[in-house]
């Protein structure tokens, strides 16, 4: 077991199952810097993952594929951004709302295109490529860590560093962090802090999205009905764990990929399977706790010295 | 009669001729005065019902300073957010240079030349000031980021020119009140405002950046900037202001040269007729110790330190009135006396008990009824009803519940003579409590915590925003509930409240008494200003009690 | 205001037509049948007696998960841990029907009182971790019911499972069963015990002194503590009496006839439906029988339609979903409910010139 653990074939596994918590993770970022919480990120994932199957075997090409799916996430943002925003839903329901459309809409659609009932046996969709990186590759440990790691898992590392210059270097990131400090302060000198917030869960559903197509063209290689499980939920509390910083939810989401990593793992020891599946779940309600525990006595703390 | 005038102004405003108006100014002399703005006819009726804005009509000229003067609730802040794009009117119409439009949003405004500073800073703590400055109209680099370096210089030019001396690298979080606001002036310059509005924007001031801030305006003014001031401060208005328009009620009361009225009229048509606030006051009867305060040093939220080693004592059959400049601890010691806070220490002792293990709850119980300062965050629920409302503080009374059970016929028979007593205007007992104006929400919390039969009243802002009727209902109540031996404690802005109610008056200046008086009518309003202001501080000089 | 009260009944109407006529149109989308789809589905429900029990069956759970959630939504706690407390409550039942070999008449009691004890302790975790550490409740509860969903297939799996199914209980004993009140149907007693609990939740909230606190808190915290209510207790009582109920709801669903088995191997959405309940009741648990019969009927309509023609049952969640979103949208109409306003200010603004 501890050889599995400290082997390089774990650490990769964690990358990779870090991926789709990681985008959701940014993806609850930008929209949590708005004043936003978007929780609609369960039925994002869910909707591009069966976006991603369909439209990669449309195109038969997996770009073509992920550039529609993220199409569609924004398209999604879009929807929920106007309930929100245009017509004042509470966003937690709006959220929930969108999570059982997500959750119904993606089996009658996959029956009404496939003929498929609750997994995309006949559809022949296109993954994304495994890349391996030359000279890396060759670096003993870490070359087998980092090497050879889905194209999805890259373009999450490097969507960590984009989210972070979008929003800390460029004006609309400046605006959108305005908006979310403070909306009438930031209205106060013409920004429509409703067109941010649009923008913001536009971009939160792009990104959600991209997570949503490595969930079945990546880490699986199909979509399955309910696939998501809860990941959307958990990127929710890693993202507000790293207290809503591409950095900090990046730090965050790869606690919990190695949490999910070392389940899988599990599986191959005499445990039983149905707790080791709890232990992602688990994970997450316990750093939470523990996170939220913390803020709070370092709050209390700051305001006794005073 | 109003009516008559009404029609007229109207058929004046409407002809083609009004344009250019040429009028003897005070100030200017007889000089040609260009309508930069007028605001036609506004109605705006708010989804609760409340007619904010009746029929008033604005005019503004190039280069004036334009007070909008009434109490608080009078329609001054809906009308200024229907020209800055806040609020669309439900009636009338806005004609900007001559030309028919419409303002749609706060950014139509500012791009149509319209600039507001708002009561409550519209800042980012966490940014610095050039950051806020050119927040929205960011100067870019490569077309994609941010260029900070041009943005600081961007933001020191501006500030230069209209001669504010700030530091602009300087986080907001850390630069004092008066700065602030200068921010705040310099960011809606930034962005090309020609008119600009100012919400009661000496409220947080002291005098030396009060003045600071006229002479600021004055440079502005003659610059050809249109400023309108709003304000109940007569002496202010009298000081900066050219002309004003006066509101009472929703409706305008019509505008007038400020040369020519005197402070007399206008605090006549702000408030419908002479401010007399002389009760009929009975000689105290005071008793025994209610509310012992000992060297008591408080903490607001963020833990800063807001009072600093206070000890005062409260008696039975006495009102103690404390005036101040809002955010001098007055918050906190209410906050610490009602239980609201623990972050304090010292001692409170209420009717011979020290507070400190009790709850809420256990307060409440020792018959403390508390008016709390914002009605609508700690005052009430909106969404529920009166009755709902009404009985918050007493349905663990046996009269009121059982066990378990709620007495309902009780409770409904109550509160229908809680509404009649205290002449509160509604529907009825389920009517929701948000859709009453404010003065009948403000009964509703009298009512409730007047109830009781308390032994000692926090009152903390009991008249607030609401009409004089109320008000005046308000205060009477209070004088019934001193005469019969109860102890009050009155934190008020009203400076005329804080007179015409108090036994004794002490004003609260960083977190102490700066200066206590037991004889109220030897203070004159100009002294108090100056203990206000901390000009004068008799802590500093050993604490002495004026006799 | 009555007229602002009728205005929302209409509103809340009009938001439901929209839903339906949404949910046709995809139904037109996805379906080669539509028309045939859409008779099946509106009028199924109605073409036997057995279609009509299907409908009062499938309202009991949704009653009282619909009642538990407009408790803990009163008192503005969104716990949303009703779904993994109803599964629980499930397997509790099943627990001890199955282990403690209790007579008929004590062991559905027994078993139902534990399951709500077992959803009560459930969902009392996310109001501890919320008094204690300040955790959102609602995204600890959102990873609670997954381990309420592994924990239960974990019991499942190594304690209680029949070899010969693979992943379902052994049967349940007679003893323990709630009996089917009507010939040939499924209806049974839980659905007085649902009814119960409504009428039970609506005393609760609108009647007694702790509901009035909860009710309090929700609307304005501030308030309730200004007015001295403990708002510790009021997040613990009504987190706990939810989930409590939802536990209820899940033993009662176990023992039902609808069940013979502790079968379930992935969460059932009763709390999801909850919501909708709760929103179109406007938390108020009086009205969650209706409002679970509309669900009911919608159910019931889908799954016959589902079995007959080619539309999955899934069209429901869609439907949900969709009433979900306008319900709570308060601008959805809300023009119209302005010029109302706004016309009664100035009829009363002219009736007191007039004056």
């Amino acid at each position: 077991m501890l050889n599995n653990i400290l082997s390089p074939d774990f650490f990769n596994a964690i990358l990779r199952a870090t991926t789709p918590i990681l985008f959701a993770t940014l993806a609850s970022a930008v929209a949590q810097k708005s004043g936003i919480t978007n929780m609609a990120l369960e039925g994002m994932l869910l909707f591009a993952s069966l976006f991603g199957v369909i439209f990669s075997s449309l195109t038969h090409s997996f770009l073509g594929g992920l550039l529609i799916t993220m199409a569609i996430g924004g398209a999604i943002g879009f929807i929920l951004a106007f309930f929100i925003l245009q017509l004042k839903t509470d966003e937690i329901l709006a959220a929930i709302a969108l999570n059982l459309i997500a959750t119904g809409g993606t089996v009658l659609l996959l029956l009404a295109v496939s003929g498929d009932r609750g997994a995309s046996t006949s559809i022949s969709s296109v993954s994304a490529p495994v890349i391996r990186i030359p000279l890396i590759v060759d670096i003993p440990f870490i070359g087998k860590v980092v090497s050879g790691q889905n194209l999805m898992t890259y373009l999450a590392l490097l969507a960590v560093i984009v989210v972070h210059i979008f929003l800390y270097k460029t004006p609309m990131g400046l605006k959108i962090r305005a908006v979310g400090e403070n909306k009438n302060a930031a209205e106060s000198v013409g920004i429509s802090s409703r067109r941010i917030q649009y923008i913001a869960l536009v971009l939160s559903g792009v990104l959600c999205s991209m997570g949503g197509y490595f969930l079945s063209g990546g880490y699986m290689n199909m979509f399955t009905k309910d696939m998501s499980a809860g990941k959307g939920f958990i990127a929710l509390a890693a993202s507000s764990m790293g207290a809503n910083t591409p950095i900090g939810g990046f730090l965050v989401s790869l606690l919990f990929g190695a949490a999910q990593a070392l389940g899988n793992l599990m599986q191959l020891t005499t445990i039983p399977t149905e707790l080791i599946q709890m232990i992602p779940y688990l994970t997450t309600l316990i750093g939470l706790a523990v996170y939220s525990y913390a803020v709070m006595k370092r709050r209390n703390r700051m305001s006794a010295k005073a | 009669m109003r009516r008559g005038c009404c029609k007229i102004m109207k058929l004046f405003c409407d002809s083609p001729f009004f344009f250019y108006n040429f009028s003897i100014m005070g100030r200017g002399g007889f000089v040609a005065k260009e309508t930069v703005l007028q605001m036609q006819h506004i109605m705006k009726i708010y989804s609760n019902g409340v007619v904010a804005n009746e029929d008033v009509s604005l005019e503004l000229y190039k280069g004036e300073i334009h007070a909008l003067l009434g109490e608080n609730g009078a329609g001054k802040s809906t009308l200024m957010k229907v020209l800055f794009g806040i609020e669309s009117p439900d009636q009338g119409k806005i004609i900007l240079n001559g030309k028919e439009t419409t303002i749609k949003s706060p950014q139509d405004a500012i791009s149509k030349g319209i600039g507001m500073v708002h009561q409550h800073f519209m800042l980012l703590p966490s940014l610095t000031v050039a950051e806020n400055i050119i927040l929205g109209v960011e100067p870019r680099k490569g077309g994609v980021f941010i260029d900070m370096k041009r943005a600081v210089d961007a933001a020191r030019e501006i500030a230069d020119k209209y001669n504010f001396d700030i530091d602009v690298t300087a986080r907001v979080e850390e630069i004092p009140v008066g700065i602030k606001q200068k921010v705040e002036i310099l960011k809606a310059l930034y962005r090309g405002a020609d008119i600009l509005i100012l919400d009661e924007p000496t409220a947080v001031l002291t005098p030396q950046e009060t003045e600071e801030l006229f002479v600021q305006l004055e440079k502005l003014r003659d610059n050809g900037h249109t400023v309108i001031f709003i304000s109940h401060k007569l002496d202010e208005i009298k000081r900066i202001c050219d002309r004003a328009t006066i509101m009472r009620n929703g409706k305008s009361m019509g505008t007038y040269s400020v040369d020519e009225i005197s402070t007399s009229d206008m605090s006549k048509l702000m408030v419908g007729r002479e401010v007399v606030l002389t009760f009929e006051k009975n000689e105290p009867k005071t008793g025994d110790v209610m509310l012992q305060v000992e060297h008591l040093l408080a903490y607001n939220a963020q833990g800063v330190q807001k009072i600093n080693d206070l000890s005062f004592e409260l008696r039975g059959g006495e009102i103690l009135g404390i005036a101040g400049v809002e955010g001098n601890g007055q918050s906190e010691l209410i906050d610490v006396i009602t239980g609201l806070s623990r972050k304090y220490s010292g001692d409170v002792i209420l009717k011979g008990s020290n507070i400190r293990q009790f709850s809420i709850k256990d307060i409440r119980e020792k018959k403390l009824g508390h008016i709390p300062e914002d009605r609508m965050v700690e005052g009430c629920a909106a969404h529920l009803n009166i009755r709902e409302n009404i009985f918050a503080n007493q349905y663990t009374d046996s009269r009121f519940s059982g066990r378990v059970m709620l007495k309902m016929k009780e409770i409904q028979k109550r509160s229908d003579e809680l509404i009649r007593e205290y002449l509160i205007k509604c529907k009825s007992q389920n009517q929701e409590v948000g859709m009453l104006s404010g003065g009948n929400i403000q009964k509703v919390i009298v009512a409730r915590e007047f109830s009781t039969g308390p032994d000692v009243i926090i009152a903390n802002q009991p008249t607030r925003g609401i009409d004089v009727g109320a008000a005046e209902f308000i205060r009477r109540r209070l004088l019934e509930f001193r005469d019969a031996g109860c102890a009050v404690l009155l934190v008020s802005a009203d400076l005329n409240e804080i007179f015409s109610l108090s036994d004794r008056l002490a004003v609260m200046y960083k977190g102490r008494f700066s200066g206590l008086f037991t004889d109220v009518s030897s203070v004159t309003e100009d002294e108090l200003g100056q203990y206000m202001l901390g000009l004068k501080n008799d802590y500093e000089n050993g604490g002495v009690t004026h006799e | 205001m009555s007229s602002v009260k009728k205005f929302e009944a209409f509103r809340m109407f009009f938001a439901v037509v929209i839903a339906l006529l949404l949910s046709f149109l995809v139904i037109f989308m996805v379906s080669e049948q539509p028309l045939t789809a859409i008779y099946t589905m509106v009028t199924g429900p109605f073409k036997s007696k057995r279609n009509l029990a299907n409908v009062v069956e499938s309202m009991i759970p949704l009653i009282f998960t619909g009642t538990g959630v407009c408790i803990m939504f009163s008192a503005n706690q969104i716990n949303l841990a009703g779904e993994g407390a109803f599964h629980l409550g499930g397997l509790v039942a099943a627990v001890v029907a199955l282990k403690m070999g209790l007579p008929a008449g004590v062991s559905p009691v027994v078993a139902i009182t534990l399951a709500g004890l077992a959803g009560a302790a459930f969902s009392s975790i996310p109001a501890i971790l919320k008094i204690r550490t300040t955790a959102s409740e609602l995204v600890s509860s959102l990873m609670l019911n997954y381990i309420s969903l592994w924990f239960c297939m974990f019991i499942l799996m190594h304690y209680i499972c029949d070899p010969s199914t693979g992943s379902a209980s052994y049967l349940i004993p007679e003893e323990a069963s709630l009996p089917a009140l009507i010939d040939r149907t499924r209806i049974h007693a839980g659905l007085f015990l649902a009814l119960a609990v409504a009428v039970f939740g609506y005393i609760f909230l609108y009647k007694t002194k702790m509901g009035y606190e909860l009710r309090l808190t929700g609307q304005n915290e501030k308030f309730a503590k200004y007015a001295g209510i403990s708002i510790v207790k009021v997040i613990l009582i009504s987190q706990m009496l939810g989930g409590c109920i939802a536990g209820i709801g899940g033993g009662v669903e176990l023992l039902s006839p609808i069940y013979t088995r502790f079968s379930w191997t992935s969460l059932l959405g009763y709390g999801w439906d909850a919501i909708i309940i709760c929103t179109l009741c406007k938390n108020n648990p009086l009205y969650t029988p209706l409002a679970a019969l509309f669900l009911a009927y919608l159910r019931t309509g889908a799954s016959i339609m589902a079995r007959y023609t080619d539309v999955s049952l899934e069209i429901v969640q869609i439907t949900q979903g969709i009433i979900i979103l306008l319900v709570v949208a308060e601008q959805f109409l809300s023009g119209y409910k302005h010029k109302m306003i706004a016309k009664e200010a100035m009829a009363s603004l002219k009736d007191e010139e007039v004056a």
